[in-house]
């Protein structure tokens, strides 16, 4: 089985964020970047492990620049056999999608594995659009998958609660939490890290279709008004009168 | 500008975030927009009160998939001549809406919290809560998935035409073998639900969960909890709300012994009212907290649910 994992460099999960250029750039002064955790602990992982069983090999895939390559180093040193970063600037996600699907498309993957969402930007697009791009099944929030030669079952986080479906290969998915374990790279793998394949590869032709614009942070709450213990009335009575919430 | 929404179901119903969308939808449109919806719905014709002044029903669609359920609003927006496509940002429309933006070559913004301007510049979350990005759209045809509990549905008092679909959208590719009901006592999925009530370690284990599920009951409200609760497994996955679980907005969230790291405010900064319980007065929770309650949850919930009910019984 032939498996691509998508990887995106966030800011670590507690990052303070703030903005530079009169709120136009991201503030990367001082921030730690991370393999996005949806990609690291369940997209990747299970790939791995789905490897280890069943045999064949996962590549790791990330559209940016030379900075992005200590974070696929680390998911290297996790376990994926070779890496291949497209020299672009991750514009927007159907850009970014686009440039997945064109190396993509001739490769014979069985499942291409994202995480559900980017803690950056939270938009969850690259996924579908991939698979729409190499028009293939897409299944979203996937917290379970199991092989059985071409068969996949899948659960899945779904309206109002869980599905399991059935598909055969080749698909999309995106994962999200119980897919797998959170793995911690071992010195073996950090040091196997430093000479697997890391290939570049020179930017698809693609169209820009949105622009953020700016930024903004949320304003600051109010004082927080503190109510005794004992007078859970004058609580249930604020939230009706004053926030009106109930 | 012709708008199309989609327009989710389940179980024979259009869902109760599809009412937002078509609002949301109405308001771009000027007033009014078509919405597409499928399977054997009962309540197509209820979105007209919300803005969509037409209804397409495809009937023969049974299931969620999204490369099926893509073509067809692909399909009625090329029938239609809408250039422009709003869904909600729930489980099916996150599925659906990148595939409907790449048919068309569409720039899609998805988690808007608000109108377009004029240009087409839509604000939307990011950095999972901690904070907003305005993002333009610069293609001809448009896309965008609007967060839950974000505009709200407006009911206009408006109707419907309802008509069924008349194309073709192939079969899918996806067999849905089992559908479990998370929720099984029948309260809102935690996305879509005005009122949560969550817990975290403050409550030392999984047997002390009544109390919460007592205030959730009588206030008709979901449950929720912090990360830790959930990674020890006292609580369900699906329950988690935080940077890398659910990011809610309900119009009311109760926390009963969660300390508030970053990384759970982040999941749970949009909800409109935050009540904080917590024995340390120095959790920085208080921090982004309305109303605070410095004192034990194990007294504390059961005080609140008590004067709940009899709040309620005199309203």
């Amino acid at each position: 089985m032939k498996f691509l994992v998508c990887i995106s460099k966030v800011p670590d999960t507690t990052s303070k964020i703030a903005f530079t250029d009169g709120d136009t750039k991201f503030d990367e002064n001082g921030i730690q970047f991370i393999v996005n955790p949806y990609d690291e602990w369940y997209a990747l992982v299970r790939a791995l492990e789905l490897k280890e069983s069943l045999g064949g090999s996962v590549t790791i895939i990330t559209v940016g620049g030379q900075a992005d390559e200590p974070v696929m180093r680390k998911a290297l040193a996790i376990g994926a056999d070779e890496a291949v970063r497209i020299d672009a600037e991750a514009k927007d996600p159907g850009y970014i999608a686009t440039q997945i699907a064109s190396y993509a498309k001739d490769k014979d993957f069985d499942i291409v594995f994202c995480g559900k969402e980017t803690i950056m930007y939270n938009n969850a697009q690259v996924p579908a659009a991939v698979a729409e791009y190499l028009d293939v099944p897409f299944i979203s929030l996937a917290t379970k998958l199991d092989l059985n030669g071409n068969t996949a079952t899948i659960e899945r986080d779904a309206q109002g609660g869980v599905e399991v479906v059935e598909l055969q290969t080749p698909f999309v998915l995106s994962a999200a939490k119980g897919m797998a374990e959170q793995r911690i790279p071992n010195m073996k793998g950090i040091m196997a890290a430093r000479t697997k394949p890391l290939n570049v590869v020179p930017a698809f032709d693609a169209a820009e279709t949105t622009q953020v614009v700016s930024y903004e942070t949320p304003s600051g709450k109010a004082e927080c008004k503190y109510i005794d213990p004992e007078n859970m009335d004058e609580l249930v009575s604020l939230l009706h009168n004053q926030a009106k919430v109930i | 500008m012709s708008v199309l929404v989609f327009a989710d179901a389940k179980n024979g119903k259009v869902i109760k975030s599809a009412f937002e969308a078509v609002s949301y939808g109405a308001k771009v449109g000027g007033g009014s927009c078509i919405a597409v919806t499928y399977g054997d719905v009962s309540n197509a014709d209820e979105l007209g009160a919300y803005g969509a002044s037409e209804v397409v029903v495809a009937k023969s669609i049974a299931d969620n998939d999204s490369q099926v359920l893509s073509a067809l609003v692909a399909d009625v927006a090329g029938q239609k001549g809408a250039n422009t496509i709003i869904f909600s940002q729930d489980f099916t429309g996150k599925a659906i809406a990148p595939r409907v933006a790449t048919k068309l070559s569409a720039g899609l913004v998805s988690g808007a919290v608000d109108y377009p301007t004029a240009d087409f510049t839509i604000k939307k979350t990011a950095f999972s809560g901690k904070a907003f990005a305005n993002v333009k759209i610069t293609t001809d045809n448009r896309v965008i998935s609007v967060l839950p509990n974000s505009v709200g549905a407006e009911n206009t008092g408006g109707s419907a035409t309802v008509s069924d679909y008349a194309g073709d959208v192939g079969v899918s590719k996806v067999k849905i073998i089992e559908s479990k009901s998370a929720a099984s006592d029948g309260s809102v999925p935690l996305p879509e639900a005005e009122l949560v009530v969550s817990a975290g370690r403050g409550l030392k284990g999984p047997e002390n969960w009544g109390i919460v599920e007592d205030l959730a009951n009588a206030m008709g409200a979901t449950t929720a909890c912090s990360r830790p609760v959930a990674d020890i497994g006292w609580r369900p996955h699906h329950e988690h709300v935080g940077q890398t679980g659910v990011a809610i907005r309900p119009n009311l969230y109760i926390a009963a012994g969660i300390s508030g790291a970053i990384q759970h405010l982040a999941g749970v900064n949009g909800s409109k009212v935050i009540v904080v319980i917590n024995t340390d007065a120095e959790a920085p929770f208080f921090k982004a907290a309305d109303y605070g309650i410095v004192g034990d949850a194990f007294e504390v919930l059961p005080r609140l649910t008590e004067a709940y009910k009899k709040f309620k019984a005199s309203n």
